[in-house]
């Protein structure tokens, strides 16, 4: 090396990426994707569920001030978070088995950065023209009609930015209250903040990172290698149909050279601005819109469709002798995607299985040993109980509390003047107090220890629940 | 020194002259922004050692300008609380305490600010769980010695027991050891044990009954079940305050005892004396 040569620079300057419109079976598929997916995310939070008087009507919300998820018919508290851990485990054994099975089809189709810039696009490619023109105002120098041009589309951005970042608070307050208050400049400074942070991330990332996110912020491309292997389907183009590659194609060589007429359709429609004709490469989404772009020649050319699509790298050789390849579904059903699916269905049966067993009435029962035991003025014995009555319901609930054993004991309620019924209002746990009485004749006072049951009924639905607990005696010696 | 200054050839900037197995630092300037950076937090961090307490002087740290402080911080903590609850405090103190129990929710805000109130001044001396020890009334049960109705639970909270208060709960028990015989005292701490169903022969309970009505019942009633005017101990249940045992009973009738419980009126205030009421009242042995 030659000592006038400056240190390479670890910096690449982003190269402008200018989206060609393409149609095609993929381009309409994302689009049907894009509508769900946004359609989702920006109605939801107005779905409303009755849950009777005293609960929110939201169906899907996270209520953080209460710490309550609800989500339509399932209300989630926090000690029992394990379905949302269980949901984060499906969704990640899930992304592993498309992934295994299909290669990045979460990223060139669900993901939330790639539909967003998307739309981002969409609306560019409306206000400033498609490729042609916007490469053109790019290279314009400042005028009136680049600027006009400029402002209507970041405002045209800022709004759905804002929409994003508005849509995303409402899943976590009542949406329309919260639409009204915020309408009136009266909701809460974190409604605004989180608006206005997620505003700002959406707009940058939508209109201006757009594929850096993906190469330079996003894990997933890495990981993604690791899920991949010889029989994932993936996007790769067919060299050994498309080389050598020729423009020429009324010229004598032309007859020796492949498919590929090298138009670069496939490379101006490529959001990441790829080659896909260099193979696999960490940058591609597999979004499929070069397949689009690329049939759409081949069509014209009168060339059979395919030069560029979906197949399995382990088919190369078996494509280049000619030969048929192994049919798609062995390469979907396969050892490793079996054990995901398996894996998965456990997951999701285990959940669904918990939460059908879920009792309607959550009851604890914890034993108060500061003392053991009160003697009491008569030589009863008695021990204190604190009981612990969940109602998940919207309405308030009266349940019958009392005990079964094989022996003498009495229970008493605190506060309650004999009755044994208390009622726990909405949506909350009732701590009540209850006293277990052994007379000085009866076993349990002088037993060492006495096991009993508490028995706790709803008396409107008559469902039971119990817990099993034990009740201390008199020391005797 | 200009002498020793060496420059790196493949870059052009001087070395530090610190050289490990053939490798060299260079000396580059620190960034720009990054000296800047620095340059401003020095700023900034004058700028704070005027504004918040920083300077250590003779007797304390110079108080800063804005006059924070962190006990200043914990006071307003501890006011803002306050404040959130004031409604529920006034609607404590103006109560009828014997119908706590209409108003659910000024109850168990009343038990669980009791609560606190028992754990901070009255554990020490009751316990944790409200237990009790030998000499200190257990409240989880249904014996009192000066009445367990909450106004009653409230009046002994607020002015004690056999303190200097006018108010104060107050009896006191003579020592018997001065005038009784040895056989005597024996004999009455047999029968008071019979009260609630110890064992005694036929001459022994002629005895200690006779000694029982001359000089214990005025105060513990004939059939030993106690006076709470008096404060006088019921005899004949199953709960001693200084311990089941003759030994214990025996050493009362001699010497006397006398317990104290400080009166609280001037310590706490009148929410939190009917706050602790309310909870003592809770725990078990609460009268109407």
């Amino acid at each position: 090396m030659s000592t006038t040569d400056p240190a390479p620079s670890l910096y690449a300057a982003r190269v402008p990426i200018f989206p060609r419109r393409v149609s095609g079976w993929f381009r309409r598929f994302k689009w049907v994707v894009m509508i769900v997916t946004l359609g989702i995310y920006y109605l939801t939070p107005w779905i409303r569920w009755d849950r009777g008087p005293s609960l929110p009507d939201q169906a899907v919300l996270v209520d953080l001030a209460h710490r309550r998820f609800y989500f339509f018919w399932i209300e989630i508290w926090p000690d029992e978070f394990y379905f949302v851990a269980g949901l984060l485990v499906m969704a990640g054994l899930g992304l592993f088995l498309f992934t295994s099975a299909l290669g990045r089809v979460w990223c060139g189709y669900a993901c939330p950065q790639t539909v967003w810039t998307d739309l981002f696009i969409l609306v560019e490619r409306w206000i400033e023209g498609d490729r042609n023109a916007r490469v053109r105002l790019h290279k314009a120098p400042w005028s009136l009609r680049k600027f006009r041009l400029r402002i209507t589309k970041w405002t045209s951005w800022l709004i759905i930015s804002l929409a994003t970042g508005g849509a995303w608070v409402f899943y976590f307050t009542d949406a329309p209250d919260l639409a009204r208050d915020m309408l009136a400049f009266g909701a809460h400074p974190v409604a605004y903040t989180t608006i206005a942070i997620l505003t700002g991330t959406t707009f940058l990332f939508g209109g201006f990172a757009r594929e850096q996110v993906c190469m330079y912020m996003c894990p997933w491309p890495r990981i993604q290698g690791a899920m991949m292997d010889q029989e994932t389907l993936t996007i790769a183009y067919r060299d050994w149909r498309g080389e050598p590659r020729s423009k020429h194609r009324k010229t004598e060589q032309a007859k020796s050279a492949g498919d590929c007429v090298d138009c670069m359709a496939c490379v101006n429609v490529c959001p990441m601005g790829i080659d896909i004709r260099d193979g696999q490469q960490m940058e591609c989404i597999t979004c499929g819109l070069c397949i689009d772009a690329c049939d759409d020649i081949m069509k014209r050319l009168g060339k059979p469709t395919g030069l560029i699509g979906y197949l399995a790298l382990s088919d190369e050789a078996a494509e280049r002798s000619g030969s048929t390849p192994t049919p798609i579904w062995k390469h979907v059903l396969r050892p490793r995607t079996i054990l995901y699916t398996t894996l998965w269905s456990l997951v999701g049966i285990g959940l669904v299985y918990a939460l059908f067993i879920r009792s309607d009435i959550d009851l604890t029962v914890s034993p108060q040993r500061n003392p053991t035991f009160v003697t009491l003025s008569d030589g009863s014995i008695r021990n204190i109980y604190d009981v612990r009555l969940r109602n998940q319901s919207g309405n308030a609930r009266e349940f019958h509390i009392h005990l079964s054993s094989d022996t003498i004991l009495r229970i008493e309620l605190e506060g309650t003047e004999q009755s044994q019924s208390v009622v726990v209002p909405a949506d909350s746990i009732l701590l009540q107090r209850v006293y277990v009485t052994a007379r000085p004749q009866d076993p349990a006072a002088t037993a060492d220890v006495t096991e009993f049951r508490f028995w706790v009924e709803d008396l409107d639905s008559g469902s039971r629940a119990f817990k099993d607990t034990t009740f201390n005696g008199k020391d005797t010696e | 020194m200009p002498d020793n200054k060496e420059i790196d050839q493949l870059s052009g900037v001087e070395t530090t002259g610190h050289e490990w197995d053939g490798l060299k630092e260079l000396n580059n300037p620190l960034p720009r922004w990054w000296l800047w950076t620095f340059y401003i937090t020095i700023i900034w961090g004058i700028g704070y050692t005027i504004a918040y307490p920083a300077w250590p002087m003779v007797n304390k740290a110079t108080a800063g300008l804005l006059g924070w402080s962190s006990r200043g911080e914990v006071a307003e903590d501890i006011k803002a609380h306050e404040d959130k609850n004031q409604a529920l405090v006034a609607e404590l103190v103006a109560a009828d305490m014997t119908d706590l129990a209409a108003t659910p929710d000024l109850r168990r805000y009343a038990v669980a600010r009791g609560a606190s109130v028992f754990r901070a001044f009255c554990s020490q001396c009751h316990g944790s769980g409200a237990a009790g020890a030998t000499g200190y009334p257990n409240l989880l049960d249904d014996d009192w010695l000066w009445g367990g109705s909450i106004d009653e639970i409230a009046a002994t909270v607020r002015y004690g027991i056999r303190t200097e208060n006018d108010d104060a709960r107050f009896s006191e028990m003579p020592a018997f050891g001065d005038f009784l015989e040895e056989a005597e005292i024996d004999a009455v701490v047999k029968y008071v044990f019979s009260l609630s169903g110890g064992s005694i022969d036929q001459a022994t309970l002629e005895t200690g009954r006779q000694v029982f009505l001359d000089g214990c019942a005025s105060c513990h009633g004939d059939s030993g079940l106690g006076d709470r005017d008096q404060g006088a101990p019921n005899l004949a249940d199953a709960i001693w305050l200084y311990g089941n045992d003759p030994e214990a009973v025996k050493t009362t009738v001699k010497y006397s005892r006398f317990g104290v419980m400080p009166g609280w009126d001037e310590r706490l205030s009148e929410a939190d004396i009917r706050a602790v009421s309310a909870y003592v009242h809770s725990l078990g042995g609460g009268e109407e």
